[in-house]
């Protein structure tokens, strides 16, 4: 009972970590047909920045719960920049390219993006233990967890409520829904497509950052972490269904539990087992779980 | 042409009962028709009707929800669009269905290869070692002979993406009749070409069709070109047949014209023939 | 569509020729260099050929990787030391299991093909990275190789492996050159323009892929194994990751598809300039790579290929 619990919670963790990672991708899959590969560099952009503020911070001396506030300061900084960069410096040129394409041009920002972070951050890695440390453990169910790792869940909760939110609940969300749906439509009925796709690339930047930035304290910041987020994101946002938001939290949660599991009970499998979950439900879901088969008029 | 009156001939293609709903939408709803060999018939109705979806029901692209479809008395309805292409019935699209980067020329030889390997243009006879460069030879021949027929000729290494609307059309029911179908399905054959166009299309693709003998419906929304060219009519409203017989019968059928003509068309298209 | 061998394609068997004629005189680096970029080369016709259909693979380095292991494993957990055999093993395991994999791979398009090829590459880095026997992350080294019963050191054993490397490469050129002149080849271009089309043609495009995405594999397979006798070295990092699988379809890229030999070529200039920014840049290796794909993409969507094969659009006289 115990170690099914401690299961759980591990799973719940993992899961809440892959959700806000996800989230991004798939919100920008969702509005803009693209599957962003260069959202691990951001990933990782994210958690150095946030190495950079909370160092920052700390050395100063300031009050020690800031450093909470720097690692939110850290995603936005990212997100805010390197977003409208990317955006219009780059995928706006292809719009209207076939996704495969705009796929390798992503993975071409990517690659770019890891020397970036290299000539900026150099080989050595951070560590940003502050906010870690700042909140100490709590036992549960006669096992002791760092109460960060809460944080982070309630970080991912946050995330989901707000987007659904905003998606479901606002004027803006509506419209771009209605984006979503038929670009040219929409253009024709006045709304500013260009700008919906910059703002939605810009959140997607900063969810990624965000994941990044709030991972920093509990990992040694070091080169390949982007690496190794965007297989795994790519993983849940496939098996959710590319697009949709609740997709990447069913994702999310079936992807932490497979690696709980897997880590728990059959150590041996624990690196293959998200794509062999991935691999399984595309087999049985080609479109993923949430996402429904488009049958083209002819 | 043979005359619409030949009914004692069998029916090469049979549809009984067909039911196809989309949500609320009746596209088509109890619709039985023989279709009889080498007859050539005019399917009509407004935007919507159901005629598209007939064509794709019949071509295996659409599952009806009830119904079954025979062609020469053999049950088709559960086959793929591959399957029943391979036994004879061939179309074209209302959207030309093209290979856009490649050319003319390269369009129809991917056709031309796929049926031979399917066996549909006559066995090879020739002796081994010899069958390469007599299939060739034949491919050469056969392609020759289309382009001609469809009058692509000046077309022969254009892109597809850049041809205009009325050459598409042609190559696309060109590219359907490669492979020697026993029926072949048009489905609006002159949408998007300039009324002073659709007739030599028209003209171009009867001729080509009977010179092969094949069994052929189109589908077609303009009421001169229905009358010249169809032995028989369909008139689909709402996913039914609502007439069905000669063309000057039914184009001056009263439901047709409410439903389908529309009331604009004061003189019953019939009469303005050019035939 | 005459069955005269195309002008590109004869240029470049007859550099081949020669590079197997001057061997002995090229110097060990550039052996090894060109040992190589035949081996990556191989991998990449096979990736070109899916692209040929309109499919990207992120997880070739499946296939790269299995051919690499199977010739690795018979070299120096059984003894087997020749090279063409250690090529067959390569080629016939990733063959069959591209075969088997075929028949799920056939089935998904565009970047459902992709992730899922990802995903299957990802599995078995992970089995590897857990199996002590092959030394987990670190592999392991092969033996000396030997061919057809002659002890190969040294120099003769490099010289060895250039050749073999040339001789596969002519023979696929060659191959795949005629293989895409048969109905079913042809089919690759019209699969990815218009799949609908192929089917209403009365062509399975299921069937298509399955082979294309088998003689894929079989490339990748031969490709790995002389990966594996080129460098005498296997590890799932370097072979399995998919950041290998991104490698490959960076040069693929690089090569375009519109020709069999293009492949080759970009792996010769991949693996100079990998070369070059080992010496000289190592820190801003990616970086150009990734520049470079860029400007690639949004200059010469192409690749190389469409610089070689200048398709004439005249009326034909
Ligand atoms: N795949 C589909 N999904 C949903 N509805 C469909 C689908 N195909 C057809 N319909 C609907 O079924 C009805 C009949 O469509 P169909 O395309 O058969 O009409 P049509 O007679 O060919 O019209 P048109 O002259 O415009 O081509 C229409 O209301 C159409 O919107
Ligand atoms: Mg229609």
């Amino acid at each position: 009972m115990q170690q099914f619990l401690a299961v759980l919670i591990d799973a719940v963790n993992y899961a809440s970590w892959l959700f806000i990672v996800a989230s991004g991708l798939t919100l920008i899959y969702g509005v803009m047909r693209i599957l962003n590969m260069a959202h691990g560099s951001l990933y990782a952009l994210g958690a150095y920045t946030a190495a950079s503020f909370v160092g920052f911070w700390s050395t100063h001396g300031y009050f020690p719960a800031g450093v909470f506030l720097m690692l939110i300061a850290a995603a936005v900084t990212v997100g805010v920049i390197m977003g409208p960069l990317i955006e219009r410096g780059l995928l706006r040129l292809l719009y209207g390219k076939d996704e495969i394409v705009l796929l390798l041009a992503t993975y071409a920002l990517f690659l770019i993006l890891e020397d970036v972070i290299k000539l900026g951050w150099g080989v050595d890695a951070y560590y940003v233990s502050q906010p870690y440390g700042l909140l100490g453990n709590v036992t549960l169910a006669g096992l002791s967890y760092p109460l960060y790792s809460f944080v982070v869940v309630g970080v991912a909760v946050a995330i989901g409520v707000g987007l659904s939110w905003v998606l479901n609940g606002t004027q803006r969300g509506k419209l771009l829904k209605a984006v979503i749906h038929d670009r040219e439509v929409s253009q024709t009925l006045g709304i500013n497509v260009s700008r919906y796709y910059m703002v939605t690339f810009t959140v997607g930047a900063i969810l990624a950052a965000i994941g990044g930035a709030f991972t920093a304290p509990q990992i040694s910041v070091s080169l390949g972490i982007g690496v190794e987020v965007i297989v795994l994101a790519f993983a849940v946002v496939v098996i959710g269904g590319l697009g949709s938001l609740p997709g990447a939290a069913l994702g999310a949660l079936i992807v932490g539990l497979a690696r709980s599991l897997a880590v728990h009970y059959w150590p041996a499998v624990e690196l293959f087992c998200v794509y062999f979950v991935m691999a399984l439900v595309l087999v049985f879901r080609p479109q993923g779980l949430f996402a429904a088969p488009e049958l083209r008029k002819i | 042409m043979s005359t619409a009156s030949s009914r004692s001939a069998a029916a090469v293609l049979q549809a009984r009962n067909l039911r196809k709903q989309f949500g609320a939408v009746t596209a088509a709803g109890d619709i039985s028709v023989g279709i009889e060999r080498l007859s050539v018939t005019g399917l009509i109705g407004s935007n919507g009707a159901g005629k598209t979806t007939f064509v794709n029901m019949i071509t295996g692209y659409l599952k009806p929800d009830s119904g079954t479809i025979e062609f020469d008395g053999r049950d088709i309805t559960t086959l793929t669009p591959r399957a029943i292409t391979r036994l004879g019935i061939a179309r074209s699209f209302q959207i030309p269905q093209l290979y856009d980067a490649l050319s003319v020329e390269e369009n129809i030889l991917v056709a031309l290869g796929t049926a031979a390997r399917n066996g549909q243009l006559g066995p090879a006879t020739a002796p081994r070692g010899q069958a390469s460069r007599l299939a060739r030879q034949q491919e050469e021949q056969a392609l020759a002979q289309i382009l001609s027929q469809f009058q692509l000729r000046d077309y022969r290494v254009r892109l597809a993406r850049v041809l205009p609307q009325g050459v598409r059309k042609a190559l696309d029911i060109a590219l359907a009749m490669v492979a020697r179908p026993q029926v072949l399905l048009l489905d609006e054959p002159t949408s998007g070409v300039s009324s002073e166009e659709k007739f030599a299309i028209m003209d171009m693709i009867m001729t080509a069709l009977a010179q092969q003998g094949v069994t052929t419906l189109f589908v077609e929304h303009d009421m001169e070109v229905v009358s010249r060219y169809a032995q028989r009519v369909l008139a689909f409203y709402d996913g039914r047949v609502i007439a069905d017989g000669e063309p000057k019968r039914v184009l001056q059928d009263d439901d047709v014209r409410r439903y389908v003509v529309g009331m604009s068309h004061a003189a019953p298209a019939g009469a303005r023939s050019h035939a | 569509m005459s069955k005269r061998l195309d002008p590109a394609l004869a240029v470049f068997l007859a550099l081949l020729a020669a590079l197997i004629a001057f061997a002995a005189w090229l110097p060990a680096w550039a052996q090894s260099l060109l040992s190589i970029a035949l081996a990556t080369g191989m991998v990449v016709l096979g990736l070109t050929l899916l692209m040929r259909t309109g499919l990207v693979s992120f997880g070739q380095s499946l296939y790269l990787c299995l051919g690499a292991y199977a010739a690795g494993i018979l070299n120096s957990k059984y003894g087997v030391t020749d090279m063409i055999i250690a090529v067959g093993a390569g080629a016939l395991v990733a063959g069959v299991v591209a075969f088997l994999l075929g028949f799920l791979m056939a089935t998904y398009r565009h970047i459902f093909f992709a992730t899922l090829s990802l995903a299957f590459s990802m599995i078995l880095y992970g089995l590897l990275v857990k199996s002590a026997d092959l030394g987990s992350t670190d592999g392991f080294n092969l033996t000396a190789p030997t061919i057809m019963g002659i002890k190969l050191e040294g120099a003769l054993s490099q010289r060895y492996k250039l050749i073999l490397g040339a001789v596969l490469a002519a023979i696929a050129t060659i191959g795949l050159w005629r293989y895409l002149r048969t109905p079913l080849g042809r089919l690759a271009p019209a699969i990815r323009d218009n799949e609908l089309r192929v089917e209403y043609m009365g062509a399975s495009v299921r069937h298509a892929v399955h082979v294309k995405y088998t003689i894929a594999g079989l490339l990748g397979g031969i490709g790995g194994a002389l990966a594996a006798l080129a460098v005498g070295h296997i590890d799932p990092d370097s072979m399995a990751y998919w950041t290998v699988s991104g490698e490959l379809v960076f040069i693929a890229v690089l090569s375009g598809s519109a020709s069999v030999i293009a492949p080759f070529l970009a792996a010769a200039v991949f693996e100079t300039l990998r070369m070059l920014a080992h010496d000289y840049s190592p820190n801003t290796w990616q970086l150009s790579l990734g520049a470079a794909m860029l400007l690639l993409i949004l200059f010469l969507p192409g690749g190389l290929a469409s610089v070689l094969v200048r398709r004439s659009r005249e009326p034909a006289p």
